[in-house]
């Protein structure tokens, strides 16, 4: 599926990361690809954190795996670039992959991360294993000291260095570790759903702790992926939202929750449920439909089959993300004019 | 609270406590509510609070060590098979997982009929009974005709809860308890599933009890909403109040701890 | 059900496992077809033949005869009428008589007997040869002659009327018969044991009791166990307090020793097979109780099954439509794992001399008994008993692989 990608010329500043057109893709069992990642580009510079939303199964978690460059079967890569810090890692050995770039240019929290800590080792040891791998001539003294001092200054207790996984409640364990995973001064950090599992009040201390990493100059940026939005949207400066392994919007925060164009991230940003008042006023969004079986991807938009607005052209043209001003840019066969009047009419309709 | 319409399910110091000793474990402690006849209600805790026992206490699938359950003014007295059958005719439930609510080995006609033979249908034609499944699906829109000889697996989770608010349709009863009913969904389903829910709701008459630990949802679906901590009931009134002007040091920070949109969401009372 | 099933076959294990067991069903079904001797029937007057084929002499002797000059006739004949101890003691007697040591190649039957021929003279003196020894080349010389010979054997028969022995017939070395000619002739390919049966058959005969034996206790064994586990786990409370009170009696008290004093107490009169077999299943329904209980524990609180009981469905129907099939996976596993463990502990028993009764059916821990009570492997009959040993090792290990086969199936935690 080709597509006609644009360099936005904004910035004269190297991103810190640069993703272009990368597809990766599933092979079943019995030989089927599955493009789980389609053509996706993005761009996260210094100081500034991008956010993914998306729904299960939209490849977001694909997307986080590929940008390491830690493909395992069924996972390959199909095309494109990363290139971290001026690199292109694309294409690299797992293995090199591995010793160069995790934990020191770029840090992974995947999924359940507290879940895989090892119930049988204390958290230094933990540690230990974590820094020695990389870099084997750190002395015990020099690993305690550094973890020391991180936790000092992330907030966490020391105490709970010498703890084992069990004792420590569900936020303490992520919170362990995404510090952990940031010791050894990555400049880029992907967190999967880092929050999902947790009560409110934990998911409370592990975003205030991933702002304060972005803040206080830990990491350099960050990438958080979630189906929440309104944690997107209190967290990150920019959101994407994905939608069949494609990109369907790129906007700031605010663009996206308030403004959105993409139909799709229309309905899903009128999904959201909040506890404000005015939520009782209004009529949540619903989009029917599941989204399309990727196996045999629909020749024209992902998306048609469920859209609203579908016209009969979705069906059959392949659609590109369309650039417009500001850094935006959305998957549609419209042009920006044609679908906010699309938009205003059918809210005129609504109100009468 | 609402008392102009009647009051159909009411507790009273109704209490659940596991195990004795050193292992002792209040669930539920002490938990008097009222539920309107026609009304939503939420009951809103963490995990661990005992909403689930709760739920499954006023289901009947618990029984509790100390209190009472009043059903339409009567105390509910459910020790033998053939009260409890009585019972279930008036009360029905929705659990979380969509995945894990369906028998596997049954096809999804099996499902709508036996919901169909428990009110009393066993005798009907085929064709009737065939009539009345389609107009369940129908209401949730799927299609009678594709499901049939699938398997419920097969469908999509929203496809799934959706049959079961079908079943719901079926069965009529007087009260459905939903217990996180949509925290499986995918956003964009949501919605979809809480408005046929509301709607089941007006056309037969329906009270409706969601368990939830999301305080946003209980606050669009519900008018009436209890917080639970730890087995007891910490703050309870209509939802504009509690949510809006909670008065309990839970509630506050349960509300201030959710991320907002249009508000501020303060990062530092963490 | 139908993915499970085409899962079930394309795992490696389970066809290999399946394939041995079929393969001794198939041969243990149409064996007694073909060959339709009786397997008890004692046909040798002696003990533990050795496996061959049995030719009738009395009978060849009337058949067809047929002239084959065959080239190493002779040889042969010499090579087996002399054993390497003659050879040994040829060679020494030749390096006494002053034969190079290194001319002398006890394997070349043919340049030994010529070395032999030329230089034997039994009135030579050999220093240090006892009296035993010389009588003892002498009678080694005569019969090498006598093989040496090429002449034929005659056979005389007593005249009915004078009861003198008349020349009836000639057999020359050259003389060969068709063995498909000679009326009787058996082919033992396993021998005899130490009653004179045909082993072979004995074993097909034992391996089918055996598994007889084996499924009647498994299915005893499964049956009881999957009732008291469904039991017990469903309903728990005072049903489950007293079913495990039983389980937990029957796990303390050791139960092979219970088998042997159950055994012993019915009396060799009525311990037949069957009996037998009942019994064992009796007593090992306690694994199967405890593992069908701690499944249906962990299934009970499911939703579905909170769903049924509120559809109004009774306990039994709730055990058996929502409960039952979801631990059936497992409950065939059990089942064909008591199956072998039945067929095992019956063997234990027979070897004991406390299984079924010995004159009935074999079974293959009688061979075993028998075996070992005639101290086979004391004296080198390992027809008698290995054949057994490898019966039993095959048919507990495909079941064994089944067994593996279908876990890996519907546990996929579990796939290499």
């Amino acid at each position: 599926m080709k597509d006609v990608a644009l360099e936005w010329v904004i910035d004269m500043k190297i991103p810190r990361l640069e993703v272009k057109e990368l597809t990766t893709k599933y092979i079943t069992r019995f030989q089927e690809n599955i493009y789980a990642v389609d053509h996706v580009s993005l761009k996260v510079e210094d100081g500034k954190s991008l956010g993914i939303a998306g729904e299960s199964g939209c490849g977001k978690s694909t997307l986080a795996l590929s940008l390491m460059g830690y493909y395992f079967p069924p996972l390959h890569y199909t095309s494109g670039e990363i290139i971290i810090d001026g690199r292109n890692i694309s294409g690299m050995d797992p293995d090199d992959v591995r010793k160069s770039i995790l934990g020191t240019e770029i840090a992974y929290i995947p999924q359940s991360a507290m879940n895989a800590l090892n119930p049988t080792q204390k958290i230094i040891n933990f540690i230990e294993d974590v820094v020695q791998a990389h870099d084997p001539y750190k002395t015990k003294k020099e690993v305690h000291d550094l973890a020391r001092s991180s936790f000092e200054t992330l907030g966490l207790p020391a105490e709970v260095l010498q703890k084992y996984p069990v004792e420590l409640s569900g936020g303490m364990k992520q919170r362990t570790v995404i510090a952990v995973s940031v010791i050894l001064s990555p400049k880029v950090l992907i967190a999967d759903e880092p929050s999902s599992a947790l009560d409110v009040t934990s998911q409370k201390m592990v975003i205030k702790m991933l702002k304060n990493l972005m803040e206080n100059g830990f990491i350099k940026s960050m990438i958080f992926i979630t189906h929440e939005l309104p944690l997107l949207y209190n967290v990150t400066d920019d959101i994407m939202v994905m939608y069949a392994g494609q990109i369907v919007e790129k906007a700031t925060a605010k663009e996206a929750v308030f403004d959105p164009l993409h139909p799709y991230a229309k309905g899903l940003m009128g999904s959201i449920i909040v506890p404000e008042s005015g939520l009782r006023n209004t009529k949540l969004t619903a989009i029917p439909g599941v989204p399309p079986n990727l196996k045999n991807p629909p020749s024209g938009c992902h998306f048609a089959d469920r859209c609203k607005y579908v016209m009969p052209e979705c069906k059959v043209t392949s659609v590109g993300l369309r650039e417009i001003f500001g850094g935006r840019a959305y998957r549609c066969i419209l042009s920006e004019g044609e679908l906010r009047e699309v938009y205003s009419k059918e809210a005129y309709q609504n109100a009468r | 609270m609402p008392d102009e319409t009647s009051v159909c399910l009411r507790t009273s110091g109704l209490t659940k406590v596991f195990g004795a000793g050193r292992q002792k474990c209040v669930a539920v402690d002490h938990v008097d509510m009222e539920l309107c006849e026609g009304g939503v209600v939420s009951i809103v805790g963490e995990s661990g609070s005992g909403k689930t026992t709760l739920a499954k206490m006023l289901l009947g699938l618990i029984n509790p060590t100390e209190g009472d359950i009043y059903f339409q003014g009567k105390k509910r007295d459910i020790r033998t098979q053939k009260k409890k059958q009585e019972y279930w005719r008036n009360i029905q439930a929705i659990f979380q997982d969509p995945y894990c609510s369906y028998n596997m080995f049954n096809k999804i006609d099996a499902v709508l009929l036996d919901c169909i033979h428990m009110r009393g249908g066993r005798k009907l034609p085929r064709a009737k009974k065939t009539e009345m499944m389609a107009e369940a699906c129908s209401f949730v829109n799927l299609k009678f005709e594709e499901l049939t000889n699938k398997y419920p697996f097969e469908l999509s989770g929203g496809q799934m809860q959706r049959l079961m608010i079908a079943r719901i349709f079926l069965l009529k009863p007087k009260i459905l308890l939903a217990d996180e009913p949509t925290s499986m969904i995918d956003a964009c389903s949501r919605a979809t599933i809480l408005d046929m829910l509301m709607q089941l709701r007006n056309e037969i008459g329906m009270t409706v009890i969601f368990i939830t630990h999301d305080i946003g949802l209980a606050y669009y679906v519900s008018d009436v909403v209890y917080i639970m901590e730890h087995g007891k009931f910490v703050e309870s009134g209509c939802a504009d109040d509690v949510i809006l002007h909670p008065k309990a040091t839970y509630t506050r920070r349960l509300i201030s701890d959710v991320p907002k949109i249009h508000e501020v969401w303060d990062l530092s009372t963490v | 059900m139908k993915h499970t099933l085409k899962q079930v076959f394309h795992s490696g294990k389970f066809i290999v496992g399946l394939s041995i067991f079929v393969a001794m069903l198939l041969i243990v079904i149409v064996y007694p077809l073909i060959v339709k001797y009786p397997p008890l029937e004692i046909i040798a007057r002696g003990t533990f033949f050795p496996p061959g084929i049995y030719v009738n002499v009395y009978d060849s002797i009337g058949s067809p005869k047929y002239t084959l000059n065959l080239d190493n006739a002779a040889a042969n004949r010499i090579a087996s009428k002399l054993s390497d101890a003659d050879r040994t003691a040829i060679k020494e007697w030749l390096v006494a008589d002053g034969i190079p040591e290194n001319q002398i190649d006890i394997t070349d039957t043919k340049s030994l007997l010529d070395l032999w021929a030329n230089n034997y003279d039994p009135t030579k003196e050999v220093s240090g040869m006892t009296l035993a020894k010389q009588r003892y080349y002498q009678r080694l010389d005569t019969s090498l002659r006598g093989i040496l010979s090429t002449e034929g054997v005659s056979i005389a028969a007593k005249n009915a009327q004078t009861g003198a022995l008349e020349e009836v017939g000639s057999v020359a070395q050259t003389d060969y018969a068709n063995v498909s000619q000679v009326p009787n002739v058996r082919v033992l390919p396993l021998g005899t044991d130490n009653f004179g049966r045909d082993v072979l058959t004995e074993l097909v005969k034992a391996t089918s009791v055996s598994l007889q034996i084996g499924l009647v206790a498994g299915t005893v064994a499964t049956l009881i166990g999957l009732t008291l586990g469904l039991l017990a786990g469903y309903i728990g409370g005072l049903v489950d307090d007293i079913i495990m009170f039983f389980t937990n009696l029957f796990t303390v008290i050791p139960t092979f020793v219970l088998l042997i004093l159950i055994s012993f107490s019915i009396g060799q009169e009525h311990r037949g097979a069957f009996t037998i077999a009942v019994v064992i299943g009796f007593t090992s329904w306690v694994w199967t109780t405890r593992a069908v209980r701690a499944q249906v524990l962990s299934l009970r609180n499911r939703d579905h099954i909170n769903l049924s009981k509120l559809s109004g469905h009774s306990i039994v129907h709730i055990i058996l439509y929502d409960v039952l099939p979801y631990i059936a996976s497992y409950v065939v596993m059990a089942y064909i794992l008591q199956i072998s463990s039945g067929i095992l502990t019956e063997a234990g028993l027979s070897i004991l001399g406390l299984g079924p009764r010995t004159t009935e059916v074999p079974t293959l821990g009688l061979m075993m008994n028998w075996a070992m009570i005639y101290q086979a492997q004391i004296l080198g009959k390992w027809w008698a008993y290995f054949p057994v040993i490898v019966t039993i090792a095959l048919v507990t290990f495909s079941m064994n692989l089944m067994n593996t086969g279908l876990d890996q199936v519907f546990n996929p935690a579990l796939r290499d």
